[in-house]
Parts: C-alpha cells; sequence; structure tokens
C-alpha cells in the first residue's frame, strides 16, 4: 500500500531524516513515534508531498507519489495536520466540503448529491453535523480536530496521514478519535499513519511502530518489541518501566517522577513496634505505603498500601456480602479503603505469633495468627468448594524492608506456603473428611508486602537468603500460633468437660 | 444560511441605486426618470420624448455617466484584487495599498508618463500594461522579501515589508514629481485618485482588464477557499499551490495596475469592501468575489458622488475619501485580531 524507501532529507539542504525504511499495508495503523526533534512531522510532510526528498521514494501502490498530480495525490492520501489558528469564519460545512475539491473537475463544477451524502455521513460519524452552520472558529481545539478530520476523510483517501491527532482532545475524546481511526482501518481498509505522543496510547493502538530518533530509525516493529524499557530509556533519556497493560495484551510504559531518592520518599522499617494487637484487630499502620501482593477480603491482588488489617470475627459470621460489609468496617475504624489491606479470620486473635528476622542488608517480620478447625488436604479429589464467606483461618503477613522484584513475590509466596504445608504435617493436623495429611485450611490469606527500599532482592527461592528466612520463619511464627491454638483449645475442652 | 439570491438582490440594488444617485446629483440635478429615458435612448436607441434638455443628456451621457461607470470599475478592480489577496495570504489587512502593490502600479504609470514611453502596439494600453507589470514585480519582491525575513510568512511580516516598499517607491514618485517641475497640481491629483474628466476612453482602457483578472479569479474561489486554511492544507487538499498562486498574483496585479493606470492610488477599498461582504454574507471565496465586486463598485461611485459635493463645487480626490473612511476600519481590524490572539 504505502512504501517509504531509504527517504531523506530536510529543509534548505540540512538533512534532517536520514534513510528511512518502512512499508505499511492496506488497513495498518501504525505509528511514528520519537522525542522532540527527532524528524516525525519532517518526515510526515515529504510522505505527504510538501517536502522534497533528498533521496529515496515515497510509494503508494508502487507508484511514485511525485508521478501523481496533486489532486491524484489527494484522492488517495489525506493529511490531518496539527491545528493552525483559523483567519475567516467558514461555517462548519463549508470547511468539511473543502474536502471534495480533488474529487472536482473543471472550474464551475457543481456540487453533486453524492458530495452532499458523503459530507452528511462524515460529518455524523466524527459528531460534528449538529453544529454544521456554527462557524468553525467558534469551536474548541478538540471540536475544531474533529471538523478537519472529517475534511480528510471526505476526500476518501486511502491512506490518512495525522500528526498528533490526539492534542488538544480530551481523555474521552483522544479514545473516540482513534477508536473511530481504527474502525475505519478494520472495516474500510484505511491505511492510518499517525505521528503520536503518547507511546501508551500507541501500544494500545498501533499494529506497529517506527521509533525515530535524530532523524534516524531506531526500530520499525510491534509496540511490544519497540517499548523495551532500555530502547525507551536511551531514545528519551528518562526512565521508564515496563508493564502489561492490566485489562488486555498490551505493553505499557510508567515514567518514574523526579529522582530516585526523592521517589522512595522516608526511610521507613517495618518492626514489631508498628504492631497494634487488640482481641478485635490486629494493625499494621506504615507511613510509607507498601508494594503489596494479597489475597485478602479488600486491597487483594497487587498493589500499594499502607494499613494492614487482620480482622477477628465470631465464627458464625456469615454476611452475603462480606466485602461490602468489610470496606464499611474498615471506613467506620479509619482505615481509608483504597489504602487498606483487609483480612478477616474467627481465630482468636492472641493466637498470634510474630517476630522480626535479620538478614544481610536487610529484615523481615512475620506475622502468623492461625487456627486449623477447618483443615483441608488441597489435593483431595471431589474437594468441595469452599465458601470464600468463611473466614481464614491461617493469616500469614510477610513484611520485607528490602526491594523485591516480581519474581521474589511470587518466590515468597510459593516458599511461605511450602513452610504452611510442613508446619501442617509436623503437627500432624489431617483432612477431617479424608483423614489424610491437611496441607492448609480453606480460607487461608497470604500477603507479602515490601517497602521497595534499600536492598535489592532478585529472589526468594528456598536457595535464598532471603528465601530460607521466609521458609524458617513461617514455620516457627505458624507452629507457635497453632500451638497457642492447640493450649486454648484443650483449656476450653477442660473446662467444658467439667 | 442566508439565501444567495438575497445576497445578491441586495448587493445589485446598493450598486444600480448608488449609480443612479450619483448621476442624479451635481451642480446641475437631472431628475431619475429622465436618467433612464437618456441612457434607454443612447444605449438601446429607445425613442426619447421632447421633455427631455439637451443639455442633461449631455451631462448625463458624456460627463456623469462615464465618471459613474469608471468609478464602478476602479472600485471593482480593487475590491474584488483585495478579496483575493486576503485569502491567499489569510490575512484580512491584507489590500493593494497596503502591499505596496498600488505604489509599484503608480512608479510603473509615472515612468511611462515621464519619459514618454510608447509601446508599439499598445498604444494608448502602454500605461496600463506598464502600470499591470510594475505591479507584478512589486507584490513578488514583496513575497521574496517577506520570505527571507520570516520563513512562515506571517501576516506582520508581510504587512511591514509591503509598507517599506510602499515608502520606498513613493519616495521614487516623489523624486520624478520633482524632475518633472511641471503640471505638478495634475500628477499629485492624479496620485491622490480621481476618477474625474477621463471620459469613455479610460472606461475603455480598464475593462478589458478587469474582465481578464476577475475571470482569473473567479476561476480560483475554490483553490481561495482551500488556500484560506494555509498552503500546506490546500495542497494535501489537492490544490496545486505554487501554479494557483501565480495565477492569483498575477490576476491580482493585473486589476490593481490597471484601476492605478486610469484612476491613480486609491486606497483602502480593497480592504475595506471585502471585509464588510464577508462580515454581511460570509468567507466563501465562490460568492465573496462576485460580491465584493459589486459592492466595490458601488461603494467607489458613492465616495466619488461625496468627493465632489461634499465641499462643492470644490472637488476633493477620491483617495482621500476612501482613507478618511478605510483608515478607521483597517485599525478596528487590528485592535480585534489583537484582541483575539490575546484571548
Amino acid at each position: 500500500m504505502l512504501k517509504v524507501e531509504n527517504v531523506s532529507g530536510g529543509y534548505d539542504g540540512e538533512t534532517i531524516v536520514k534513510d528511512i525504511h518502512f512499508s505499511v499495508g492496506k488497513g495498518e495503523f501504525f505509528g511514528i513515534l520519537g522525542p522532540n526533534g527527532s524528524g516525525k512531522t519532517t518526515l510526515l510532510k515529504m510522505m505527504s508531498g510538501l517536502l522534497e526528498l533528498e533521496q529515496g521514494e515515497v510509494k503508494i501502490d508502487d507508484r511514485s507519489i511525485s508521478d501523481l498530480t496533486k489532486k491524484q495525490l489527494a484522492k488517495k492520501m489525506a493529511v490531518l495536520p496539527q491545528l493552525s489558528p483559523q483567519v475567516f469564519p467558514y461555517t462548519v460545512k463549508e470547511t468539511v466540503s473543502l474536502g471534495r475539491y480533488a474529487h472536482h473537475r473543471g472550474f464551475f463544477q457543481t456540487w453533486t448529491d453524492e458530495d452532499e451524502n458523503i459530507v452528511q455521513k462524515v460529518m455524523k460519524q466524527t459528531n460534528i453535523s449538529h453544529f454544521q452552520d456554527n462557524s468553525v472558529m467558534e469551536h474548541s481545539g478538540g471540536e475544531q480536530q474533529r471538523i478537519f478530520l472529517a475534511q480528510a476523510l471526505v476526500q476518501k483517501p486511502d491512506i490518512l496521514l495525522l500528526d498528533e491527532p490526539t492534542n488538544h482532545l480530551d481523555l474521552a475524546y483522544q479514545k473516540e478519535l482513534l477508536d473511530l481511526l481504527r474502525t475505519r482501518a478494520r472495516e474500510e481498509g484505511l491505511t492510518v499513519v499517525a505521528i503520536l505522543h503518547d507511546l501508551n496510547l500507541a501500544s494500545l493502538y498501533c499494529d506497529k511502530i517506527l521509533l525515530m530518533d535524530n532523524g534516524e530509525t531506531r526500530a520499525v516493529a510491534d509496540p511490544d518489541d519497540v517499548f523495551s524499557e532500555e530502547l525507551i530509556n536511551h531514545v528519551y533519556q528518562t526512565e521508564v518501566v515496563k508493564q502489561p497493560h492490566s485489562k488486555i495484551a498490551k505493553p505499557q510504559l510508567h515514567l518514574l517522577p523526579g529522582k530516585k531518592s526523592e521517589r522512595e520518599g522516608e526511610q521507613v522499617k517495618i518492626d514489631e513496634n508498628m504492631l497494634s494487637i487488640s482481641p478485635e484487630r490486629i494493625v499494621l499502620q506504615s507511613k510509607q505505603p507498601l508494594k503489596t501482593v494479597s489475597s485478602g477480603v479488600v486491597g487483594a491482588g497487587a498493589g500499594w498500601y499502607s494499613n494492614f488489617v487482620n480482622r477477628h470475627v465470631d465464627a458464625t459470621y456469615n454476611c452475603t456480602n462480606h466485602r461490602e460489609e468489610m470496606r464499611e468496617y474498615l471506613t467506620n475504624h479509619g482505615f481509608p479503603v483504597s489504602q487498606t489491606v483487609g483480612m478477616m479470620t474467627a481465630v482468636t486473635l492472641e493466637d498470634n505469633s510474630y517476630r522480626v528476622y535479620e538478614g544481610d542488608g536487610f529484615s523481615v517480620m512475620i506475622v502468623v495468627t492461625a487456627g486449623v478447625g477447618n483443615a483441608v488436604d488441597s489435593t483431595r479429589e471431589n474437594s468441595p468448594v469452599a465458601a470464600p464467606v468463611k473466614p481464614g483461618t491461617i493469616n500469614t503477613w510477610i513484611f520485607v524492608n528490602g526491594k523485591l522484584t516480581d519474581e521474589a513475590y511470587i518466590q515468597s509466596i510459593i516458599t511461605a506456603t511450602e513452610a504452611k504445608a510442613q508446619v501442617l504435617r509436623d503437627c500432624h493436623i489431617l483432612d477431617a473428611h479424608t483423614k489424610k495429611q491437611a496441607t492448609g485450611t480453606s480460607t487461608d490469606s497470604i500477603l507479602v508486602a515490601a517497602t521497595q527500599q534499600g536492598k535489592e532482592i532478585d529472589y526468594a527461592g528456598t536457595a535464598t537468603e532471603l528465601g530460607a528466612i521466609i521458609g524458617r520463619g513461617v514455620y516457627q511464627e505458624m507452629k507457635q500460633s497453632i500451638q497457642h491454638y492447640f493450649k486454648r483449645k484443650k483449656m476450653h475442652d477442660h473446662l467444658s468437660f467439667n | 444560511m442566508k439565501s444567495n439570491l438575497l445576497k445578491y438582490t441586495l448587493s445589485l440594488a446598493f450598486l444600480i441605486s448608488t449609480m443612479l444617485i450619483a448621476i442624479s446629483v451635481g451642480s446641475v440635478s437631472v431628475p431619475i426618470p429622465e436618467i433612464v429615458k437618456i441612457i434607454g435612448s443612447e444605449v438601446f436607441h429607445l425613442p426619447i420624448g421632447n421633455d427631455v434638455d439637451p443639455k442633461s443628456i449631455s451631462i448625463v451621457y458624456d460627463i456623469r455617466l462615464p465618471r459613474v461607470i469608471l468609478a464602478g470599475l476602479v472600485g471593482a478592480s480593487l475590491a474584488i484584487a483585495g478579496a483575493a489577496f486576503q485569502g491567499l495570504l489569510r490575512n484580512p489587512l491584507a489590500d493593494p495599498y497596503i502591499l505596496g502593490v498600488s505604489s509599484g502600479a503608480s512608479v510603473g504609470a509615472v515612468s511611462t508618463l515621464f519619459f514618454n514611453i510608447s509601446i508599439p502596439f499598445l498604444g494608448m494600453y502602454t500605461l496600463p500594461f506598464l502600470s499591470i507589470l510594475s505591479a507584478l514585480a512589486t507584490i513578488m519582491t514583496v513575497l521574496f522579501f517577506a520570505k527571507k525575513i520570516d520563513k512562515t510568512m506571517r501576516v506582520e511580516s508581510i504587512i511591514l515589508t509591503g509598507i517599506i516598499f510602499s515608502s520606498f517607491l513613493g519616495s521614487i514618485i516623489s523624486l520624478i514629481i520633482a524632475l518633472t517641475g511641471e503640471e505638478l497640481q495634475q500628477i499629485i491629483g492624479w496620485l491622490l485618485g480621481s476618477v474625474s474628466m477621463r471620459g469613455w476612453k479610460y472606461v475603455g482602457i480598464i475593462l478589458p482588464f478587469l474582465i481578464i483578472g476577475g475571470l482569473l479569479l473567479l476561476m480560483n474561489t475554490r483553490e481561495l477557499n482551500a488556500m484560506s486554511f494555509g498552503e500546506d492544507r490546500a495542497q494535501h487538499l489537492g490544490v496545486d499551490v505554487e501554479k494557483r498562486k501565480m495565477l492569483i498574483l498575477a490576476a491580482g496585479s493585473i486589476l490593481t495596475g490597471a484601476a492605478v493606470a486610469v484612476s491613480g492610488t486609491i486606497g483602502f477599498v480593497g480592504l475595506v469592501i471585502p471585509h464588510l461582504t464577508r462580515k454581511l454574507w460570509g468567507p466563501d471565496h465562490i460568492h465573496l468575489l462576485p460580491l465584493s465586486i459589486i459592492t466595490g463598485a458601488g461603494f467607489l461611485i458613492l465616495t466619488d458622488l461625496l468627493s465632489r459635493t461634499i465641499i462643492s463645487p470644490q472637488v476633493l480626490p477620491v483617495g482621500v475619501i476612501t482613507a478618511l473612511v478605510g483608515a478607521p476600519v483597517f485599525a478596528m481590524i487590528l485592535l480585534k485580531q489583537k484582541k483575539a490572539k490575546g484571548r
């Protein structure tokens, strides 16, 4: 469809764009990215025929654009430029209608029904027909952008070039515009080439991306390949973190604000003094939010949280909407839901056990509340679906004063779970139904939270120091907690017998 | 949407009424029915009644009618040229006078008179021909320098360059006048702009150029619409910008050159009329150009009428009146533009 072959060029003999080479297929959404001054707009001007090429060729359907007349070119390719101020008060419809210029012949050709139909249809699609008789100048930048998009679309082009089309647009209109373009690309085979400023938007919409730097090609590839942290950091001279989009399979880049020291904020060290324990709940409040991965009732999943609440509920607690109830509970007790991980347990909170373990350059605090009333063997067959409403019975908190990778979080959870299984085995706790060794209870919860300050810890497998501490610590604290539990139970049984 | 019929009817009504009034009013007043009869008899050879004074026939046909028509043609030429320059340069302040084109044409005209140039085969068209040529040369030079000053050719740069050229060319004219010595009053009177005592001959001089220049511009109305969104935008829409730009500049210079050749420099018509027409009827050049022709003609007929009646029996140069009206309008547009930018 569109081929850019070894194109070089610029202004007044100064070469700005050097040896750019790529091709775009029919119906493809192609993005051009690069820092300011990287030559994106210059390249677009050369592609649209405004600037002479010093070298190379731009071809549409294997014909060089320099062989086409201006009108022929305008029927194949339309351009949506960056907005410039308007001088004369043309109406919206007059402005859009100008897009039909290339389809007219001779000096005095009249406006046909076909022209009118196309103009009305496109104005509807771009959602501007309700103000078609107003002056363009009366409208905001975002609306003007849509008016000029409509002008370009009534040219009925095969290819649409856009220069930062989402400038001036509100978030919703950015999405609307790009959705519209993508629909046109998918359904009508419109080839879209867009200079985009926003890397994350480009990732969401582009099939392919050209990354430019200093007028040269840095990459032409899928968004996933172009967005390597290393490449982006190098080209944009900044620091970004690449993450998958949480809902769709596209990469997203996150900026890191300020300097490293500013980002980390005040130094915090999580220790026993920060715990407050009452019969109703165990609470840990941190001055800085901790990066947390957890399976709590509230604040589950991954996120940054500064309040951690393990709440005691009665064994008969039964609420159809326990999440909602928990949120209310937290709010009523002064814990903002957005900053809090909340867990529940029917276990008597006095059966807790905690300790700080020192490692080399880091430390770990482990807090466990355990009861084994409904211990199960997770491998048993026909395992009944455990009602999630039931409060958990073994809740494990692992706080790390260190900087963990994603892998380390996952490995911490594995290691902690292995340790838990070992405790239950050593305490000879059996599944009530199968009479086989239990591996946990049906509603256990875990959280791993790290300050993300200080020492960088890449792994937390059992062969690493962190892994070893977690394994040993969880084992010890949990065993102790279970022993508390048994002691109490025995005493209770004893009392009830009498 | 204002209907096109309404636009043209009102504009034509304005033109015709100014014509009739201008022919009627003067040291000897001629009633309008008589004017109709005289024109009917002279142009269409209709029978004329015995009640018409032969002196009136002479006043109407030999003096007032050619004067009114010449004023109309000059006004039309300047107005359509101004409208085209404004669209092309995306600038509501562009005007043949402000851009220096009128001065350029004057230099051509004055030099022709001074050096007594007569090009064979052109005869009486030598003067307008050289005026047009120097108008064209001036606009090209102005645009060339404006581009040198600032690549993006901002409005301010073009106007500034135009003013510099106007002053420069004005001093050349002054130099020629100083060297002439005699007929000073006449040349200055001509420079200030006037359509008096020119007769049918001058109508014959300007008419062909108005037709050529006017048609050229009317064939480029859609291109002018496109170019008023910027040259890059126009090219993206499919306009052959380089070619069209040259055509429009040439047509504008033909119109200005011819107008200056027959009436001297009459300023601000090319500024005020397109501006007013756009305000009234919208910026679409397909209608803006023809409506500017009609309104421009009517406007200059009216100002010419004022110039010879306001302190009658003395006759003011019509350029003085247009400048009196035009300069405040120019200032007003400038103020409005600044305000719009400041927002």
